[in-house]
């Protein structure tokens, strides 16, 4: 009756019931009565954890290892009664940031990070392939024992073609299932109803059959588990099988396989898809978490029972066929193949969460990131991307079945199910760390969760999948011996010497501890990025209810960009889903949009394209950056505060010294403007002294002595006239000092000809200066000359000059020279003499107030004769020119040699 | 009953069934019995069902707490 063609006519009968199930449960969902709408359903669909490996490695495990197979079970139990805590928590934040996967998980934990969720997305491929290729083994291996009983199952693949193994068909099977109902939506962070319903009806069945198997074997083989148990008791051989001596590594061993698979259980892509993406309502955790613990103890049941039977009964064969051949053995045909229906349940259920969760990652974390990043699919983007990424998603779940089955087809007959399990398992608990410390502590940073995987997947590697590799013979085995390049502290199962344990308890506590240590300690000296501290407050405080609608968003965007972005991501009909709501049909696509509709064009982004690519995409629209409250608090408080008031006090105490040395330099100027001012009241009262005390010398003569003659009479009046003239005048002066220095000169600025006001200014002083025996040359080259000054003042200007230049000119021939012409857009007026000049450092001091020249050679006594100047008489010209716009300076004189005054005014405009 | 308690209660049932499952709890236990085998996968399963017992109860209880 087991011929090949029931037998496969059951098994694609079963597959095909699979499709039936699946299209009901989406057709249930599209109608809104869902199937998967409770609690039951949610922990049923949480049994996808018992795969073949539970089916049929179990038995096999019990058999050999005595009850350690039963730490599988109980660490999951655990984790399930924290389930109300701890899962609700992961569950609450994926549902609010549209967590598609595992990876993209610990990817938005950290900022968003691409290379992390890439980092997590290889490490599951890598550790959990070998496990779809147990699956696929375990159907392979199962069919052979069934055909070929009695006859041994020794099923080498090696000598088969492909097309003769029922698991190659299988797999095609299952991913023509898997793009069927796994792939409909677009969104990942969607559920698979249809796909759930599936594996719920899955976990019923291998329920069943195993449970029974069971009831079979105590009661069928056996007269009820009293006669059982004495016949084991009566067999010394299995006397120590069920105590804990049979346990690798003891007590330790058995510890440490309790946290494997607590860890295991959370951070398993497959179980993260059932737990947490298809979670439909966190309530169901609460049924779920006794409810998933009762399923895991009915379907253990039996298991201890099935293997004393197997080890009583039929010793010979691999313990993990005994649920099949002790049956056969009976000569039964019905309980076989549920039996193996039952483990082709267990099998398919496993593979088809798996390898949705792993295309999820492939398309979404390693896939999608490379093509944003590379600029054609930018440019090209007009098109719809939505259809792409289904398609990515569609190749990547065939690609993973093929490289299950390929590597179930090439190393698969060289491991036992147990090992490649616990092998998985493994990798799967590295992820652990960052997830969980990453749930509870705010400070875990991406660097830290970085290193810590690599860590941790190097040493599990080291310690478990390479000696696997070895003891397949894949590789040569001397380094499990002697260590590498004969290193003993490297050696893989007693890494620094640490001999005696599991090898899975060793290589756990190992990566674990690199893991751990380089998470907490490299977070503890980095720093986060704004983004990073904004998601790990949203991950720690999901829980607090005022988290939930925090708008995270503070960039400006039109609601045009974001409609082409998710057109050309999501397609037209989901854009407008997340897009327009009823009550604001009115607005504009220029329109800015708010920040709530940026938050939901993320989200929708996340769903189908992950955390990390959504963020990527939206930064390229989105021009600003997000912080909650809570991140911009303590950024404010740690850092931007005390770089504030820094910067306040830097900037006034700069303030201050400028201050400082300002009022430094006002001070030096008081200073040197009342030493001036002593100097010039000192200066004034001895020039005035002088004229006085001869006038007064003079009027006493006159007054005391009468019989002067009248010549002299005469001549003494004269010299009181003109000293009086003389004071009068240096008064005249003082005052118009003291007017320019003040500001309060009045000039009357006129346009006038400085040529016809030079001539006349010449014919002022020609008669003084012929008196004087001054021979005075002057030279006009211009007919006119047209300025704009005060006629008065610049006459006293030029007069002073050439006065200036009488006094100073050669002693026996003395010469004067005025020479007026026009320099570019000005005109000069030059009076040089033929003196003996004045020295280049003395040139600026003669227009100093008092500044009069001591002639070398000169006593004062020889200058008597000459009209004495007042030194006045160049500062006040200077001061005057300077108020017409003009300049006034000394240099070499060209041609007479001495002294040369240059006075220079603009030409009138016009 | 109120959230912080039960979440109390959740705790404290974790920290027991660790307890059970976990070393010098199973060492006392892994004794052989009369008839041969160790009592230890017997004394695994009742635990085991002690806390979904346990669990079930806490979770499913809808009275109001005194």
């Amino acid at each position: 009756m087991r011929s090949e063609a029931l037998v496969l006519t059951f098994a694609f009968g079963y597959l095909a019931l699979l499709f039936v199930i699946a299209a009901w449960g989406d057709r249930r969902a599209e109608q809104g009565r869902s199937l998967i709408g409770s609690p039951t359903v949610y922990a049923l669909s949480i049994a996808v954890y018992c795969t073949a490996w539970t089916f049929y490695g179990s038995v096999g495990r019990a058999a050999e290892f005595g009850p350690s197979f039963l730490l599988i079970y109980l660490g999951p139990t655990l984790a399930m009664l924290m389930g109300p805590l701890l899962i609700r928590k992961m569950v609450r934040i994926a549902r609010s940031q549209r967590i598609t996967s595992i990876a993209d998980f610990i990817s938005a934990r950290y900022g968003k990070s691409s290379s992390l969720g890439a980092l997590v997305a290889v490490i599951a491929l890598i550790g959990i392939t070998p496990y779809i290729a147990l699956q696929l083994k375990a159907i392979t291996l199962s069919h052979a024992v069934l055909v070929n009983y009695p006859e041994a199952a020794d099923f080498r693949l090696a000598d088969e073609s492909f097309w003769n193994d029922k698991s190659f068909w299988v797999a095609l099977v299952l991913a023509v299932f898997i793009i069927l109902f796994g792939t409909r939506h677009l969104d990942a962070s969607e559920r698979h109803e249809g796909m759930v319903a599936a594996i719920a009806f899955e976990s019923l069945i291998k329920l069943l059959a195993f449970v029974s198997v069971g009831v079979f074997v105590l009661f069928g083989l056996f007269q009820g588990p009293a006669d059982l148990f004495g016949q084991v008791a009566a067999d010394p051989a299995l006397g120590d099988a069920l105590g804990l001596g049979a346990v690798p590594g003891g007590a330790t061993g058995w510890f440490g396989t309790l946290v494997l698979a607590f860890l295991a259980f959370l951070a398993l892509p497959r179980q993260f898809q059932v737990l947490v993406v298809e979670n439909v309502d966190e309530r169901h955790l609460k049924r779920a978490s006794w409810l998933f613990p009762l399923y895991l103890l009915a379907i253990n049941l039996f298991v201890i029972p099935i293997a004393m039977a197997g080890l009583l009964l039929g010793g010979s064969n691999d313990p993990d066929s005994f649920v099949l051949t002790l049956p056969l053995a009976a000569g039964l045909d019905g309980i076989p193949l549920l039996v193996f229906i039952g483990g082709l349940s267990a099998a398919t259920s496993m593979v088809i969460v798996e390898t949705i969760a792993l295309s999820t990652m492939v398309s979404n974390q390693l896939v999608m990131p490379l093509l944003l990043r590379s600029r054609r699919l930018h440019l090209s983007s007009q098109g719809e991307l939505a259809g792409w990424l289904l398609g990515i998603r569609r190749v990547a779940i065939v690609l993973i079945l093929l490289l299950g089955y390929l590597y179930h087809a090439l190393i698969g007959d060289s491991y036992s199910l147990v090992t490649i399990g616990l092998v998985s398992f493994a990798a799967a608990a590295q992820f652990a760390p960052a997830m969980l410390i990453g749930l509870y502590w705010r400070g875990a940073n991406r660097t830290g969760a970085s290193l810590g995987l690599i860590a941790g997947f190097l040493v599990w590697a080291w310690t478990l999948l390479l000696p696997g590799f070895a003891q397949s013979g894949w590789l040569d085995d001397a380094f499990l011996h002697q260590g590498p390049w004969g290193l003993a502290w490297l050696k893989p199962y007693a890494l620094l010497g640490l001999e005696g344990w599991d090898i899975y308890a060793h290589s756990l506590l190992w990566s674990l501890t690199a893991n751990v240590g380089l998470l907490v300690g490299i977070s503890l000296f980095t720093r986060q990025s704004p983004l990073e501290q904004t998601q790990a407050a949203l991950f720690t405080e999901a829980m607090h209810p005022g988290l939930e609608h925090t708008p995270l968003w503070r960039g400006q965007t039109t609601r045009g960009e974001l409609r082409s972005l998710l057109g050309r991501y999501l397609g037209a009909s989901a854009t407008a889903r997340v897009l327009d709501n009823p009550g604001d049909a009115r607005l504009d696509d220029s329109d800015p949009a708010p920040s709530e509709l940026i938050a939901r064009a993320e989200q929708a982004l996340s769903g189908a394209l992950g955390n990390a690519s959504a963020r990527v995409l939206i930064n390229s629209v989105v021009r600003g950056e997000a912080l909650d409250l809570e991140s911009i608090l303590s950024i404010l408080d740690t850092t931007s505060q005390t770089l504030e008031y820094n910067r306040q006090l830097e900037q006034k105490s700069r303030e201050l010294s400028r201050i400082g040395e300002e009022l430094r330099a006002a001070n030096e100027r008081l200073r040197e403007l009342d030493r001036l001012k002593d100097e010039f009241v000192a200066m004034v009262s001895h020039e005035l002294r002088t004229p006085l005390t001869s006038i007064r010398a003079f009027a006493e003569i006159l007054r005391d002595s009468d019989s002067l003659p009248d010549e002299k009479r005469v001549h003494f009046l004269d010299v009181v006239v003109k000293e009086s003239q003389r004071l009068s005048r240096l008064i005249e002066e003082i005052l118009d000092l003291a007017r320019l220095e003040s500001g309060r000169l009045t000039l009357h600025p006129q346009r006038l000809d400085l040529v016809a006001l030079t001539r006349h200014s010449v014919d002022a002083v020609h008669r003084l200066q012929e008196d004087r025996g001054v021979a005075l040359e002057v030279e006009i080259d211009l007919d006119e000359a047209p300025v704009v000054g005060d006629p008065d003042r610049l006459e006293q200007v030029i007069i002073n000059l050439l006065d200036n230049a009488g006094k100073f000119a050669d002693h026996d021939a003395p010469r004067v020279r005025l020479h007026l012409a026009r320099h570019k857009a000005h005109f000069r007026l030059s009076v040089e003499d033929n003196g003996p000049g004045i020295a280049p450092d003395e040139r600026e001091r003669v227009f100093e107030k008092f500044h009069q020249i001591q002639r070398q050679g000169e006593s004062a006594e020889t200058v008597r004769g000459r009209p004495r100047g007042s030194g006045l008489g160049l500062p006040i010209s200077r001061g005057i020119v300077a108020h017409l716009g003009g300049r006034l300076w000394v240099e070499d004189a060209p041609i007479l040699k001495g002294a040369c005054l240059v006075m220079e005014l603009p030409s009138a405009p016009g | 009953m109120t959230e912080p308690r039960r979440r109390a209660r959740l705790i404290a049932l974790t920290a027991l069934a660790a307890l059970l499952f976990s070393p010098p709890l199973v060492v006392i236990f892994d004794r052989p019995s009369e008839a041969g085998p160790s009592w230890l996968p017997l004394y695994l399963f009742l635990a085991w069902g002690l806390v979904i017992g346990l669990a079930a109860w806490l979770m499913e209880s809808r009275e109001e707490e005194r």
